[in-house]
């Protein structure tokens, strides 16, 4: 707890709000065969990749944005956006943290991820992305030792081209749905992992995402295969700087465990939320979903949302694999004029399949707060389980929070259970803290933690603690 | 140590306080009595900074003006409110509640914190004086306690954080004789000279176990009355009919 109150003085505004002054290499304007060609060109990609983005592109004409989300926003305009940006620096394949522009490691040392120091501490390796490319990967040398493969999915698709070929898009078909097949036509970098069977990966691995550029759009793509016996835990964050216009990150996250693997994926959300009065900020349009496809297969799924303008997305899981277990550990939070749908869908299909989800919700200031969930049993899956909670937390009387949860059940030996709840911090709440010596942030830190620690405890220690101060910063300002 | 000169407090235009003087020394104990709604919870909220007032008058606290300061100020400089009504606050540890609170005043002070091995022995001991199970401390702030564990656990902060100035808001409606028995030793215990109580009580039966050395009778927003112990008594025996 402590961390909390010392920390949260000095950390007032969204810090992670500037602009790193580099020259980059960007595609033309606009989306178009050419810009995917561009795209595909720069990576060196082979052809079959490029015929993915192809038929992906073809597609995306015949498919219009979805529109039954709750937050509302303007139509963007996909010919205005720059779909590939990359630091002109990289254009040299720096080998190594010492090649690298030191613009970059400045920038990612400003953002609290010293590349270089750590990269000689253990436990954590890095991936850092910035805007369309991956800058450096940590521990790469390390990991591959133990066949662990950890790297951009650039260099995956070049050099693991047979794993990334079956794999990449199997779980999100390039036919999804609009954003997710937008990904799949322009996206740029992201993340590999790869941990072969029987291997239990030693640090955890995870991937920074910045955007700089403006106008430019971030079409992350995340690929995780947990090979059998295998376990994984990975964790992701991003923060992006303060502009005045909206910027888009659609990102396409897959995972896949085979028998008895498990993988574990965090997210501590913080991208720009836009300013008080809602202007500016990302819009994080997200599509993750995990695939357990062995049986006894694990994949859990914990989300710290704070930032963004809008958040929309989903992390999912598909529990094909007998006695495959899939959860769902969320909180969400929106302040001011954010906007979230966020929630998840638990597919069962094999036997005794569990799924678990815990959700967080709280709004403050004038944001709205959606939590809409599919759990989803079919008639194959006997003696699955699901057990949903949903709390919403409501900090003042201009918020919204709503729950819509979906709940399907073809089975008549599974049971789905789902609790829900909704409170609000009362100003008596507050006054009684700070009779007690607490002042506003203390005591909304202390109670909103309290509200959210089922969790907080879910992300691996290192961010834990972390995850707990953005969770205060986040609705600094939302009390008088 | 606490002077209230000619206090006039307004809620939703509804006048409750109409011009209220008290004066504590350090080392007294006040009582004060009076009918439902007259205003004395209305007091306490004043005196710990609660929003929501129109207020005029005069009110200082160890000869520094207490109105302009903020609740948790307050709060740092040793006034302590034991609640009516304590609020629940669901998802937060009361162990962990308790050592924010005392942390954020000693850190407030300029006084070192006390860590997780310092503050559990300080539990311990307050709460095996008070009688108090210690299990209850685990449990959410509150949240299902009974009328009067919550009173308990009010007097258990109290005499973990030490104030200057005490002030009960009908901490003993609600106790069984043993419990008020052990919350009055838990205020004669902490009563020396330097420090002050405010007891905000309808019946006699608290001030025979905490002798006051002043008892007055708050009515209509005033203090209509003041007096020894004995005024107490035969407040008892009379009622607020006769008083004006
Ligand atoms: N927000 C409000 N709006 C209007 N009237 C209010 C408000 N809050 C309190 N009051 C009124 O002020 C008066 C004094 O209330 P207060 O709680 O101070 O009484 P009390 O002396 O503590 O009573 P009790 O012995 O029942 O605890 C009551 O008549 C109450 O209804
Ligand atoms: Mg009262």
């Amino acid at each position: 707890m402590n961390s909390i109150e010392k920390n949260i003085d000095n950390l007032k505004d969204y810090k992670y709000g500037f602009i790193t002054d580099i020259e980059n290499i960007r595609a033309p304007k606009g989306l178009n065969e050419d810009t995917i060609k561009f795209i595909s060109n720069i990576k060196k990609e082979p052809k079959w990749m490029l015929d993915f983005r192809i038929k992906a592109f073809e597609r995306l004409k015949l498919l219009k944005e979805p529109n039954w989300q709750k937050p509302k926003f303007p139509k963007i305009d996909y010919q205005d956006l720059y779909y590939y940006s990359a630091p002109k620096s990289m254009d040299d394949k720096p080998k190594s943290l010492d090649e690298l522009d030191p613009k970059l490691l400045e920038t990612y040392k400003k953002l609290g991820i010293p590349l270089q120091e750590q990269a000689r501490l253990n436990g954590i390796a890095i991936d850092a992305v910035f805007d369309s490319v991956s800058v450096a990967t940590t521990f790469k040398e390390e990991l591959i030792k133990q066949g662990i493969i950890f790297c951009s999915m650039s260099e995956a698709i070049q050099k693991h081209s047979e794993l990334v070929r079956k794999y990449l898009g199997s779980v999100i078909p390039i036919t999804d749905h609009f954003y997710a097949t937008l990904n799949s036509a322009v996206f740029t970098d992201g993340s590999f992992v790869y941990i072969p069977e029987g291997i239990r990966c030693p640090m955890e691995l995870s991937t920074y995402f910045r955007i700089n550029a403006s106008e430019t759009g971030q079409f992350e793509r995340t690929l995780i295969i947990a090979d059998k016996g295998s376990y994984v835990s990975y964790l992701e964050g991003c923060t992006a700087p303060m502009r005045d216009k909206n910027q888009l990150h659609a990102a396409n996250v897959e995972l896949i465990a085979l028998d008895d693997a498990e993988i574990k994926y965090s997210t501590v959300q913080n991208w720009y939320p836009g300013d008080k009065n809602g202007k500016g900020g990302i819009y994080n349009f997200v599509t993750k979903r995990g695939l357990c496809k062995g049986k006894n297969s694990k994949i859990s799924w914990t989300q710290v949302e704070t930032g963004s303008a809008i958040t929309w997305k989903y992390p999912s899981c598909i529990l094909k694999g007998d006695n495959s277990v899939g959860e769902f550990y969320s909180i969400a939070i929106t302040n001011n004029y954010q906007m979230a749908d966020t929630g998840t869908k638990m597919i069962h299909l094999g036997k005794n399949t569990r799924s678990k989800i815990i959700s967080k919700g709280i709004s403050a200031g004038n944001s709205d707060m959606m939590y809409r969930g599919l759990v989803d049993i079919s008639a194959r899956a006997d003696n699955s389980r699901n057990f949903t909670q949903c709390d919403s937390l409501l900090m003042g009387n201009k918020c919204g929070a709503h729950t819509i949860p979906y709940i399907k059940n073809k089975n008549s030996k599974s049971k789905i259970e789902h609790e829900a709840t909704t409170s609000k911090i009362s100003d008596e709440q507050l006054y009684y803290c700070k009779q007690r010596g607490l002042n506003s942030e203390e005591a909304i830190s202390l109670i909103v933690n309290g509200f959210c620690k089922e969790v907080l405890q879910q992300l691996p220690m290192e961010f834990a603690v972390e995850a707990q101060k953005l969770v205060g910063i986040s609705l600094e300002g939302s009390v008088g | 140590m606490l002077s209230i000169k000619n206090l006039r407090a307004k809620i939703d235009n509804k006048e409750i306080l109409k011009g209220l003087n008290l004066n504590i020394n350090p080392g007294e104990v006040h009582a004060i009595m009076g009918p439902n709604g007259s205003g004395k919870s209305t007091l306490s909220n004043i005196l710990t900074g609660k929003k929501g007032y129109e207020i005029e008058g005069e009110v200082t606290f160890e000869k520094e003006d207490l109105l302009k300061l903020e609740p948790e100020e307050r709060a740092h400089k040793g006034i302590f409110l034991a609640f009516q009504y304590p609020l629940e606050i669901p998802g937060v540890n009361t162990n962990i509640f308790l050592k924010t609170s005392i942390n954020a005043i000693k850190k407030a002070r300029g006084e070192k914190e006390l860590d997780a091995i310092e503050f559990l022995k300080l539990i311990k001991k307050k709460s095996a004086d008070l009688k108090f199970d210690e299990k209850i401390l685990s449990r959410q702030l509150n949240v299902g306690f009974s009328g009067g564990e919550k009173k308990k656990n009010e007097i258990l902060q109290m005499s973990i954080l030490n104030p200057k100035l005490a002030i009960l808001d009908e901490t003993d409606s609600g106790l069984d004789i043993d419990a008020l028995r052990v919350v009055s030793e838990g205020v004669n215990t902490l009563r020396n000279q330097n420090n002050a109580f405010l007891i905000i009580t309808h019946y006699q039966r608290l001030l025979d176990y905490v002798i006051p050395d002043y008892v007055h009778v708050l009515k209509n927003g005033q203090i209509i009355k003041s007096g020894g112990p004995e005024l107490a008594k035969n407040l008892e025996k009379l009622g607020y009919k006769d008083f004006n």
